[in-house]
């Protein structure tokens, strides 16, 4: 009823293989576009910004590159934490040395440079794989997040180690710092967010993405058709460090705007990503949006229902809040193993069907 | 997208809020995580001394207090959560009992114009007013700290501490980097040799480092721990029978739940201390009074009179009075958080007001002003009997290295205002 194809024609290879085929979604994925970037920036305030909306759009990021790594490349990553520190301290000592450059710049600077130090940590791809790569990577996230603390360079010689983002701005619009208006960060990580979906999304559907998945679903085979393993495992590497390190960057500038690296980029954060990924759905890039938004908002709406609604006790609502969501990660995994997108898409399935079943 | 819209309203209905009637106090507080045992016996004093004096005094000047506590688990993300979602319904002060979280909000509370009060922990040069409007760290803080430390072993040691080895142990973070400066600089001045070594969040393990000091024979042990490291660390020390009088915590590394769990092993174990232990003051009296026989007390009211309670309570008493004195001030009982801090700079703690709240020699007395929101850096030293599990003071408040620290504040606060392009002023 609601997913109708009959009259949608397509009358070209393009609108054959086009993002969304079906009118109903292409449209509501405009209409979402339209509120993101018209409606939402003129009723943002800090509260949504700083609380919802920010973690939001920086986890997606995050999200989206690791899928690339995990999902579409099928490559195990436990460094996530790690490279997001990258993008993190590459942006605050580009921020430092160059201040006249714009934000943007930077950003897209800390990501390159995370990019780089991806590949490097991801050279042992091509000699193992599974359990041993994710062992590797984790060494890569302990051996980041030591260096931050260890090389005072990395910090600018700072007293207490931490690194704090000066006020930087985009045309004159302040993006970092506490006076940055709340519908300026929000525009910038959305920009950044949108950017990278639309990339991520049609390099998945291009050569690279199916010569990730083809060493994803059997790499031997892969290379029997003539993927080269190489260039596959360490473009996967790049871009999802490219991505994580913009998402890290973020994080950093735009959101906290201080960090402390063993507290905001600690293994837990590898694990949290590496949760919305699983959660969200593998080698989906809706996935990787419903996956941060899941995790991002479910603690809030719990503290908002518990501590707000309920005037429960704090620490009561927040040992709730670690057995929801670890019970609904188990229920998850248990009855949907392919994520929030598997869910989405048997549901537009049955929506395309519905109201006659068969 | 349908997630995304229930939020939206639930939020729309928080944002919403109360009107502002009641003098707001958010409790940025942590009673989960692995630094809950420091977190939850501040956020009861904290709490319960407001409840009390809305119980006895009906409210500050007339106007009831009201207390928003928002879990923070001592994480910043959540810690920026809390700020975000507490700033809009009226807060006067923040007290995020984090030096973390304290660096994330810094930045914000000068934009928005509320004061925040670091008592012993946070930023040090936020001491200098001049450039840290919004920020308070009285009466003392790690620098003074560090010094302290110092001071006392010069005293006990004849004023003498050449070719003396000090080790010290500390958080991997910005709270434990802290005093790092100030001990290189006191070494340089007194001679001493100074040897650091961090343990990572949690803290849990610190055998590598206990394993050097046994190893390197440092007169010496100070330590800058908070949460499950203190435990390890005094039951680390009491394993390779490092002498606790040789053993000095800096004052977050000193209540009684860190101790207790070492047994009689850490009897003669010391820490700093900038107010006064026990519950032989009549304050506990009313909280027992009023708080917990009515069963309104924060906890289950068996913390009080514990190290960490009691500063939770001195916290809330230093807020209170401060807003006392921006009601006089400003001729208002219903101030902001703009009044609250011009309370905050013109705060005096005297003897006759201490004694009037029924906390009689509980601190020192002191005057706040915008060219010193560090107070006066009173540092005294608290020592554990094991046998009768209580601290007590070993050596009263005395005065720190003025000239060291002020240099160091001067040059970090300095720094800060070049960065942030701030000019330094006070008017």
């Amino acid at each position: 009823m609601f997913y109708r194809e009959a009259g949608d024609f397509k009358t070209s290879y393009e609108q054959d293989s086009q993002t969304f085929p079906i009118k109903f979604d292409r449209f509501r994925y405009y209409a979402v576009l339209a509120i993101a970037f018209l409606v939402v920036p003129f009723v943002i305030n800090d509260y949504w910004a700083n609380a919802i909306l920010l973690p939001f759009l920086i986890y997606a990021i995050a999200a989206i590159g690791l899928n690339i790594l995990v999902g579409y490349a099928g490559q195990v990553s436990l460094g996530t934490g790690g490279f997001m520190a990258v993008g993190a301290y590459a942006c605050y000592k580009f921020m430092t040395m160059m201040p006249e450059v714009s934000m943007f710049v930077h950003v897209l600077l800390a990501g390159g440079m995370t990019a780089i130090v991806c590949v490097v940590f991801g050279l042992p791809s091509l000699r193992i794989k599974g359990f041993y790569l994710a062992v590797a990577t984790l060494a890569a996230q302990f051996f980041l997040v030591w260096l931050f603390n260890r090389v005072p360079w990395f910090y600018n010689y700072s007293a207490s180690g931490q690194i704090s983002a000066p006020e930087r701005d985009v045309f004159g619009i302040m993006i970092t710092g506490p006076n940055a208006p709340a519908w300026a960060t929000y525009m910038f990580s959305l920009i950044f967010l949108t950017l990278c979906a639309l990339v991520a999304r049609n390099l998945t559907r291009g050569t690279i993405g199916r010569s990730w998945m083809a060493i994803r679903d059997m790499d031997i085979a892969a290379e029997i058709i003539g993927v080269n393993p190489l260039k596959a495992k360490l473009t996967a590497f790049a871009v999802s460090g490219f991505f994580i390190g913009i998402s890290g960057a973020l994080f950093f500038s735009v959101y906290l705007g201080a960090v402390e690296v063993g507290e905001a980029f600690g293994i837990t954060k590898s694990f949290l990503v590496l949760f919305m990924v699983i959660i969200g759905g593998l080698g989906s890039i809706f996935g990787s949006f419903a996956g941060a938004a899941f995790l991002v908002l479910l603690p809030v709406v719990l503290k908002v229902v518990g501590v707000d609604v309920l005037g429960w006790p704090t620490d009561i609502v927040a040992h709730f809040q670690l057995v929801i969501v670890g019970a609904l990660i188990i229920v998850f995994l248990i009855v949907e193993p392919h994520g929030l997108a598997q869910l989405w898409r048997v549901a537009k399935e049955k929506l395309r069907l519905w109201p006659f079943p068969h | 997208m349908k997630l995304k819209l229930t939020t939206l309203a639930l939020g729309a209905v928080m944002a919403a809020g109360p009107v502002m009637a009641d003098l707001v106090f958010p409790s940025l507080s942590y009673r989960t995580g692995p630094y809950a045992a420091g977190g939850i016996p501040f956020a009861d004093g904290y709490a319960d001394y407001f409840t009390l004096l809305n119980e006895r005094d009906g409210g500050i000047g007339g106007v009831m207090t009201k207390l928003i506590e928002c879990e923070t688990g001592y994480n910043t993300e959540k810690g920026v959560e809390c700020y975000e979602s507490t700033k809009g319904e009226g807060a006067l002060v923040y007290q995020p009992l984090s030096t973390g979280i304290t660096y994330q909000l810094i930045p914000k509370v000068t934009a928005d114009n509320i004061p925040l009060h670091t008592m012993g922990y946070g930023r040090t040069s936020a001491a200098n007013g001049e450039v840290f409007s919004n920020v308070f760290n009285y009466p003392a803080n790690y620098w003074n700290g560090a010094s302290g430390v110092v001071n006392y072993l010069l005293e006990s040691n004849g004023g003498d501490l050449k070719g003396k080895k000090i080790a010290l142990v500390y958080h991997n973070s910005a709270y434990g980097k802290e005093p790092i400066r100030t001990l290189e600089e006191l070494s340089a001045k007194h001679g001493f040799e100074l040897m650091a070594l961090p343990v990572d969040h949690p803290g849990q393990e610190q055998k590598s480092q206990w394993l050097q000091i046994r190893r390197e024979r440092p007169d010496f042990v100070t330590m800058w721990g908070w949460g499950v490291m203190n435990q390890v660390a005094i039951q680390e020390a009491a394993n390779i029978r490092f002498p606790m009088e040789n053993f000095i915590g800096v004052w977050w590394s000193g209540a009684e739940h860190d101790v207790m769990s070492a047994g009689d092993a850490a009897d003669g174990y010391k820490a700093l201390t900038f107010h006064n232990v026990g519950r032989d003051f009549p304050v506990f009296h009313h909280i027992q009074k009023y708080v917990v026989d009515t069963g309104k007390a924060a906890g289950a009211g068996d913390q009080i009179g514990t190290v960490l309670y009691n500063r939770g309570m001195y916290a809330a008493m230093l807020a209170a009075e401060a807003a006392k004195t921006a009601q006089g001030i400003h001729g208002t009982a219903d101030i902001n958080a703009a009044m609250m801090r011009d309370g905050m700079e013109a705060l005096e703690i005297n003897e006759a007001k201490m004694a009037d709240l029924g906390m009689p020699n509980f601190g020192p007395s002191f005057n706040v002003s915008c060219e010193n929101h560090g107070g006066p850096g009173l540092v005294g030293v608290t020592q554990w009997d094991a046998s009768s599990k209580t601290w007590s003071l070993i050596s009263d408040f005395k005065p720190t290295d003025g000239d060291v620290i002020g240099a160091l504040v001067a040059e970090d606060s300095g720094a800060y205002a070049a960065e942030n392009k701030i000019t330094p002023n006070c008017n």
